[in-house]
């Protein structure tokens, strides 16, 4: 098909499925089914073919909100065969904040799953121009099937127009501001990003990658990237809710590769006190999203004998900034270590002056991996992006404060937002507060992130009530549920008479964290 | 205390509607229902499901019996619970 270096993202899977010594080989095994490399390319020029028969053209964006599944991963590639963008939503996304991403993004088509029609159909429901839906197990349902659009559609035979400068994703973030943000990726830094990653984490086409993350979170999509940039074969596994269903299929297959996030690592490790886990096939152990803790890193190394094992640090705007090499876990305690291969990184004060080692600055990313911006929300990605050293360039301000040591380890110190990271997800405190102003009976409301021995932080919700309102930590619960993801609902809910205020009237989070008001009865 | 299927049943149920889903309409919880597909239970929710089941019901579940085969409705649920109630 193409030769010479990959451009665009789907150019490896094409190749490998062109290539008779790879063909045949095993791209993923999904719930435990097998699918070869030819037969994830064809489904992905039939779908690609069906998406460009309902509109996709170049640059359309495709809404893919789906489990962790075959068609899942179909409609990956096939969205960017067909010359869109790809734009996942986490599955656990509710209607409101679905038809939020869809009309903020004007997605064109959306991919769903069958058993996910509740959300879905109340997102449709409330769109001006509601994008084409197509649906997996979808023949009981009025939208088009899935597999039957597939099986019924020809292969798309003519290439998109694409370029390494076009979109390939829009990844949808948690802002401050408490409206996601689409964070836009282009071909050539999603291309660059996965083969950077794949350098330090030498990994080849024998790799087996476990992921058991969402492919809606980068972190999950990217084990997909980098799996079929190296025509290695990826175990995806629907989710962690059955850790022992993971555990056998991390035997069975074989897998050399397991990427987690603390909450996963600690539910690993409470297990394995239980009773004794081991798994001598796995090479690779690597950690993002929060940190991993010390004893944690080095408990690990009883499950996993024969693993290195990655303390590592990003964020989507560029993917990925740090990673600490393996084998400086034990001398560099604490630290995430130094910029991904074809990177840099420095600190700089608030007045943009170099910090000098050991001080706290802010953390500055140069690189291809750099996103373009934020899909139409030109002030924001003004905030994040700033002018570099050459005419044009444009590096990333993470807003995050770091050190760095003398031999340029990095350490993290804070983050200057009010983002809560949990189960190494992102909420937006404002979001959370923004559901809960909405409940009748809410006077006030403020939400902030505390201390969790699982959890890294649980989001806590602090509400004051109306004179006289009847309502109880249930209610605000299932409000909640009804509009958040799972990760964001509070897990503690205390209702209190007053909040803090800062001099400007404003509820202050940090005294709500310094001197906790007391909790009234339920 | 009896642990016949209809009491495991109810409990279970009413535990999945009061503490995981925050509703009071039973007709939300089809016996049927995958758990996972509705986005009721997640890996925090499996392991509050097994605590509550451990104490009510003064059983013992092991990690290895942590599958959707056992947990991903009300029916595997009450079949689970009630084998293992037996067997106690």
């Amino acid at each position: 098909m193409t030769i010479g270096t990959p451009r665009l993202l789907q150019d490896a899977l094409l190749d490998a499925a062109a290539d008779p010594a790879r063909r045949e080989h095993v791209a993923l095994i999904v719930e435990g089914v097998p699918h070869r490399y030819h037969e994830l390319a064809d489904a992905a020029r039939r779908l690609a073919a069906a998406l460009a028969a309902r509109g996709v053209e170049r640059g359309a964006r495709v809404a893919i909100y789906m489990d962790n599944t075959w068609p899942c991963v179909v409609s990956i590639y096939a969205a960017l065969v067909a010359g869109g963008v790809v734009m996942l939503v986490n599955p656990q996304t509710k209607a409101d904040k679905l038809a939020f991403v869809l009309a903020d993004s004007g997605a064109a088509v959306l991919l769903s799953d069958a058993h996910l029609q509740k959300e879905y159909a109340a997102a449709l429901a409330g769109l001006e121009l509601p994008p084409r839906l197509i649906v997996s197990n979808g023949s009981g349902t009025d939208a088009e099937d899935f597999d039957s659009l597939v099986a019924a559609t020809a292969p798309l035979s003519e290439p998109s127009a694409t370029i390494p400068l076009d979109l390939a994703a829009l990844i949808y973030t948690s802002g401050s501001t408490g409206h996601p943000k689409g964070v836009m990726q282009t071909h050539q830094s999603m291309v660059f990003a996965a083969g950077s990653l794949i350098e330090y984490l030498r990994l080849d086409a024998h790799a087996r990658i476990l992921c058991a993350l969402p492919l809606a979170f980068d972190y999950g999509l990217y084990q997909l990237l980098m799996s079929v940039a190296l025509g290695a074969t990826l175990v995806l596994e629907r989710s962690f809710t059955y850790p022992a269903q993971v555990f056998e299929r991390m035997r069975e297959t074989r897998a050399t590769a397991f990427p987690g996030v603390p909450t996963v690592f600690a539910m690993l490790l409470a297990a394995h006190a239980r009773s004794p886990l081991r798994f001598p096939d796995v090479t690779r152990v690597t950690n993002t999203a929060a940190a991993l803790p010390d004893d944690v890193a080095r408990r690990l190394r009883e499950v996993f004998p024969n693993a290195l094992i990655y303390k590592m640090y990003g964020l989507t705007e560029c993917k990925r900034v740090s990673y600490l090499e393996p084998e400086r876990i034990d001398d560099k305690p604490g630290s995430v270590g130094k910029a991904i291969p074809g990177t840099e990184v420095y600190l700089l004060d608030a007045d943009g002056a170099p910090v000098p080692p050991g001080s706290t600055g802010v953390l500055h990313v140069r690189g291809p991996h750099v996103m373009l911006g934020y899909w139409n929300r030109p002030e924001q990605s003004a905030h994040m992006l700033k002018p570099g050293r050459l005419p044009g360039e444009r590096v990333l301000c993470t807003q995050d404060h770091f050190r760095m040591d003398e031999q340029g380890y990095l350490y993290f110190v804070g983050r200057s937002d009010d983002i809560i990271k949990t189960r190494g997800e992102k909420v937006s405190p404002v979001e959370v507060e923004n559901v809960l102003h909405a409940i009748a009976g809410v006077r006030e409301a403020a939400v902030v992130g505390v201390a969790d021995a699982l959890l890294g932080e649980a989001v806590r919700a602090y509400v004051v009530r109306v004179p006289g309102a009847e309502l109880g930590e249930r209610r605000v619960r299932a409000e909640c549920a009804a509009k958040l993801e799972n990760f964001m609902v509070p897990k503690d809910i205390v209702f209190c008479a007053d909040l803090p205020k800062t001099a400007t009237g404003k509820v202050s989070r940090k005294a709500l964290l310094e001197n906790p008001p007391a909790g009234l009865p339920a | 205390m009896s642990n016949d299927p209809s009491t495991i049943r109810a409990a279970v149920r009413a535990y999945i509607l009061e503490n995981l889903m925050f509703s009071s309409n039973a007709a939300d919880l089809p016996d049927d229902a995958s758990l996972l597909d509705r986005g009721i239970i997640d890996s925090t929710g499996v392991l509050e499901l097994v605590m509550f089941i451990e104490e009510r019901f003064h059983i013992k579940v092991k990690d290895s019996d942590m599958l959707p085969q056992n947990f991903d409705t009300v029916d595997h649920l009450t079949r689970f619970v009630g084998s293992l109630a037996s067997a106690a």
